[in-house]
Order: C-alpha cells, then structure tokens, then sequence
C-alpha cells in the first residue's frame, strides 16, 4: 500500500522538482558555499589558496583604500539611480499614459537595446564620447570648443553609463506601477481642487512608490557591480567595487579577499531586498 | 427664469475624431433642482456631463457655471464636484483623508477640516469609519465616502456619474432615497446621470432625456411619462403601445387615426387631416370589450396572460400581428376563446408628431411597398 502511495504521488512529483533542485544545488547554492567557504581561506606564497582559517581577508575590506572605493562606488551607484529614476519616471509615465500604437514603439525604444550586449553598447558610449567621437567633432564644428572635451575617464562618465545599461530596469517596474493606476482618480484629485502638482505628490507617487523602490533597487545593486562600465568610461578613475572583486581574482590573484567582497556585496544586496519587503514592497515585482 | 440658470449648456458639441458624441446640446439646470440625465449607454450622458467637469473639452459650444463661462476653466477651478461611476477612492487613505482631501487642497485650517469632514461622515451615517481603509468598505460604504468626499467643498453643482450602478439592487433603492434627502437638506443642484428610467422616475425633479447625442425632451417625471414628445421618449419610458398611421379626421381636439389594423381616436390639439402620427397607449390604458366601441375599430386574439401579483399583464395579437400590451389590475382574466376589442378613453392616448427623420421613413417603406 505505501509502495503504491510512493509510485503514484512522489515519484512524478520528484521527477518534475528534481532537476530544478538539483540544478539549483549545483549552480547556485555549491557556488555559493564555495565563495562563503573561501572568504575565510589564506593564500600561500604563491598566491595559492589553502584551507586555513582566518578573519584576515574581512579585516582587509576595511583598508582606507578600499574604503574610499566603497564611498565612491556608493556615490556613483547613487547619481546613477537618481539619474534612471529623473529621467524614468517621466518616460514610464509617457508609455502608460499614451495611446496604443506610440506606446509599443516607446516600449521597444526601451527593450531592444536592452537585447544587445551591453559590453558593445558601453564601447558605442566611449567612441560617442571620445576625443575624436562624434560629440567632439559636432562641438568644434560649431564652434563652441577649439579643442576636444575631455569627456571620458570621470566619474561623470561611469555614472552615465550605469544609467544608460540600467535604464530598463528603472522604466519597467515604474511602468508597471503607473499602469496599475486608475485614471479616474487622478481626475478625481483635480475635481477637488488639485492642481497637478498636489495630484502628483498626493495621488500618483504614493501609490508608485513600490515601483520606485523596486526600480532604484534594481538599478542602485548592479551599479555597485558593473565593473566593465567602470572600466571602459571610467578608464580606472572612478572604480567600483565591482572592480575591486574582478581585480583580486584577475590581476591581483587574492581569490579570498574577493570572495570576502563578494560576500559583502551579497550581504548589502540582501540587506537593502530587506529594507524594500519591510516598506511594503513585492518581491515578485524585482523579477523584471 | 433661463437666465438665472445656474448650469446652461449652449450648443455644446463633442467630436471624438468623427464621431459626434453630443449634438448641438442646450440645457438650462436651476438652482437646487435635481436634474437626470436620462439615456442608454452610448448616448453622450456621461461626455456631456464630463464637459461640465471639465475633463472633456467641447467641439463647439458654451458651458457657463453661475454666469462664468468655463471655457478656459481647469476641473480644479470648477465650482462642481463629481462623483464617478467607480467611486475613484484614493487607496491609500483612510476614509477621514478621502473626505478631507478637497478641504486641504483649499488649505482649510486643520480644526475645520476635522470639524467638517466629521459632520459630512455623519450626514452620509459613517460615523466612526473614519479610520478604515476603502479596502475594508462595503460597495454601499465606498459609494457614501465617494459622495462625502465630493460633498465636502459644498460645490454648486454636484455631478453624478451613474452612481449607484454598481449597486445591487435593493441597496439601490435605498441610496435613491437617500440621496434624494442630501440633496433637499443640502439644497445643492444634482446634475446625475443615469441609463434606469425607473432611478430617474423616483429622484428627479426633472428628466432630460437624450438619444443618440441629442437632446429628446425635458420636462417634470410627469410630463416625460405622460406626454413623451418623440416616439423614443414613448418607448423609452416605461412601457407604451405604438400605433403609426395617418389622420383620418379632426373635430375639435378628437382626432381620428387610420391605422394599418383598423381606426384608433385620441384626443390632441395641432393636427391635420392626412399627417402622419404616432399613438401612443400605456399598457394600463388600454381596455377591452367584446362589444364594438365607438372610435375604434381594433380587435385581436389574447394570446397570452401573466400574473404578476398585483396587476395581470396580457398579449393581445392583431390580424396584421401587432402585439398589443395591456396591465390591469388582477381580477377577471380577458376571454381566451374569442376575438376582444380594444379601446381607451380618448384622453389616455399621446399622439406624437414623428421627426423628419422618422416621416422620412415612413414615406420611403410606403413607396417601396
């Protein structure tokens, strides 16, 4: 009888979630762990890790360097996030206020890049941007610069680029707020005497604020991250800490203190997916 | 008494694109009357009513608010409130905020505001529901938040938008009375909008009835039932017995009509031998012998008979197999086996004058045979 039980209920039940299981076992929580395990490893002399326990790689995040790179990271995931969510939710608010057939061509103005390799996008930005790009060239050609613009290699640039790849991920959790909103209501703010202003701070944010949560998430964790961005348009002026991980399993060849950062990244990301449940957020709505 | 109108529309025309919502629209509403607009959906009631909101634009044509023409006017400049359809509550307020909203935004003092919004919680009785949220209120509950709220900023107009349409229907009956009352007690003019003859019946000082973008009739209930002025408004009102034909003769105000089962009379002043007309009987007019009566030459076989409680509703076929309606109220059941006459009082008919259109028609169906 409990045979039976077991071939008619579990075993289609295993045979459906198993792979998914074991899939995530093997190529999500084993690197994980792996990464965990080996933020408390050492390195020999030959940069080799061994399994010897020590606090040193967390000790060694703390390092005035690194932490200069952490404030500035933070700073440029900021004006990046500002920057997506300035220029977001007025585009968002465009594309679901607008009638039918405009509304797929803004959408698609936001979705197909997205399905171009960024890495080729940020190289477009550089050659855009250069001292010999198209900018330049326009601006000497009419005569506002008699030399090219430093453009690239600042801050400004890596901010601009993170805004730029990330962009989609701001637009579409905010779309999909203001969508859900009833048009009535708006006119119902007005009708009482609301000028739009009012309407907006009264009626419309409050009830778009997960949108801007779930957007600035999405734009503010990856910003910390994008190292590549950092690079190509930052030119090493302006790194994140994204960088700092990529250097220590790249040149630096200190896979501890790597994964140490990985750890921390991890941790920050998970603390602020907290802080965004905790304001009533749906964690469902981050899976754009 | 049209110039001291506190709502006149003008000519007001609507297009969306090229099609003509409204059509060359003129109502007068007065001061602290309870004026329906009364038609089927798609007939231009709500865009009309929008465009005394301001949340439509007319075409052409003027809407003037106490003598000011609102032409150039934002809803939030308006001196009307509305109350939508889909009660349009804020969510994300609690029931005190939903009805104070309008007060804020005029910047009231905030123990005004307290005062006032719980004296407009009282008069729609949701005292003490202050706090809730519109998710935790009932459909009757959100329809009394949404009409406090528009209340509150005590508005010339109040405008509503089929309001108790998403209403079952006994709590329906219940709101008609009740805003009937708000609106006596508040003397404030009610320009509400409507598709149920019956709803506009009950709370109407008067009924405009529009069809098609255009304005039909507008009179006292009385009037919209008794005298319809156009074979829509007959039809639309309650249940009515059409007869077309021709003026056979008139004496006086007794007027004859040939019709294609026979002869029918009424009684009416301004008609012509050879017009074309409409007559129209209420089912509890018309009556039935099984004698020939004098004036009217119509007979036919019951074809069907209903109890319905209080009255008894039968089907009288013709020969030409015209369904003719009558109500009486229940007793003795009309002759099943027998062909009956049928007559009414002269008085209880409504002749009706058919419009261009409809003359048009008629013409056109009797030429191509």
């Amino acid at each position: 009888m409990s045979k039976r039980r077991f071939r008619s209920s579990t075993a289609p039940v295993l045979t459906m979630v198993g792979p998914v299981s074991l899939w995530l076992v093997f190529f999500v929580a084993v690197p994980l762990l792996y990464v965990f395990v080996m933020s408390f490893c050492s390195i020999d002399e030959n940069y080799n890790v061994v399994f010897r326990f020590t606090l040193a790689n967390y000790r060694g995040l703390l390092d005035v360097d690194y932490l200069q790179i952490y404030v500035q990271s933070i700073l440029i995931a900021f004006f990046a996030t500002a920057l997506c969510l300035l220029l977001g939710y007025p585009f968002a608010f465009l594309i679901s206020r607008t009638f039918k057939s405009r509304k797929t061509i803004l959408y698609m103005m936001v979705i197909i890049p997205f399905w171009t390799n960024s890495l080729i996008r940020i190289y477009g930005w550089r050659t855009f941007l250069g001292a010999s790009g198209w900018l330049n060239q326009a601006l000497m050609a009419l005569r506002l610069t008699d030399s090219p613009v430093e453009l690239l290699f600042n801050r400004g640039a890596t901010i601009l680029g993170m805004a730029y790849v990330l962009f989609p991920f701001m637009v579409l959790p905010l779309y999909t707020a203001i969508e859900k909103l009833d048009q009535s209501q708006l006119e119902a703010s007005a009708d009482l005497g609301g000028r739009r202003g009012a309407t907006f701070f009264n009626v419309i944010l409050p009830q778009t604020v997960s949108g801007v949560f779930s957007g600035c998430i999405m734009v503010f964790i990856p910003s910390l991250g994008y190292f590549y961005v950092a690079d190509i348009l930052g030119g090493g002026n302006s790194d994140v800490i994204g960088n700092l991980i990529e250097r220590q399993f790249q040149s630096g060849n200190n896979w501890p203190l790597g994964a140490a950062l990985s750890i921390i990244l991890i941790a920050v990301t998970l603390l602020l997916v907290k802080l965004y449940q905790k304001c009533g957020g749906d964690i469902q709505s981050l899976g754009v | 008494m049209s110039e001291r109108a506190l709502v006149r529309l003008r000519k007001v025309n609507k297009f969306y694109g090229s099609n003509h919502v409204v059509k060359n629209f003129t109502l007068d509403v007065q001061e602290g009357e309870f004026l329906t607009i009364l038609g089927s959906s798609g007939c231009g009631k709500t865009t009309t009513l929008r465009m005394v909101a301001g949340f439509e634009q007319p075409t052409d044509g003027q809407i003037l608010v106490g003598g000011v023409d609102m032409a150039e006017k934002e809803p939030y400049e308006r001196d009307v409130n509305t109350v939508f359809q889909s009660y349009a509550l804020f969510p994300h307020m609690s029931v005190f905020d939903n009805v104070a909203y309008g007060l804020k935004m005029k910047r009231t003092p905030k123990g005004e505001i307290q005062k006032r919004v719980m004296e407009m919680l009282e008069l729609v009785q949701l005292g003490g529901f202050e706090h809730r949220m519109p998710a935790q209120l009932s459909g009757g509950q959100k329809q009394r938040v949404a009409i406090a709220r528009a209340l509150i900023n005590r508005p010339k107009v109040l405008l509503l938008d089929e309001p108790l349409g998403a209403l079952d229907l006994k709590l329906r009956k219940q709101m008609q009375l009740e805003l009937k009352r708000l609106q006596r007690k508040l003397n404030i003019t009610f320009l509400y909008v409507t598709h149920d003859q019956e709803e506009a019946l009950t709370m109407s000082d008067r009924i405009a009835v529009m069809h098609d973008g255009m304005l039909e009739q507008v009179g006292v209930p009385k009037e919209i039932y008794e005298a319809p002025e156009s074979k829509f408004v007959a039809t639309f009102i309650g249940e009515t017995n059409l007869f077309e034909g021709m003026v056979s003769s008139v004496e006086g105000d007794a007027v004859s009509v040939a019709v294609e089962s026979g002869a029918v009379c009424g009684r009416a002043e301004g008609f012509r031998e050879g017009e074309i007309v409409a007559v129209s009987v209420r089912p509890e007019r018309v009556q039935y012998s099984l004698s020939p009566v004098e004036g009217f030459t119509i007979q036919g076989l019951v074809k069907e008979q209903i109890y319905v409680g209080s009255v008894l509703k039968s089907i009288v076929v013709l020969p030409n197999g015209y369904e003719v309606r009558l109500e009486r109220l229940a007793g003795d059941a009309l002759p099943a086996d027998g062909p009956v006459y049928l007559y009414w009082q002269p008085q209880d008919a409504r002749l009706i004058h058919p419009r261009d259109q409809e003359v048009y028609h008629a013409v056109e169906t009797a030429v191509m045979g």
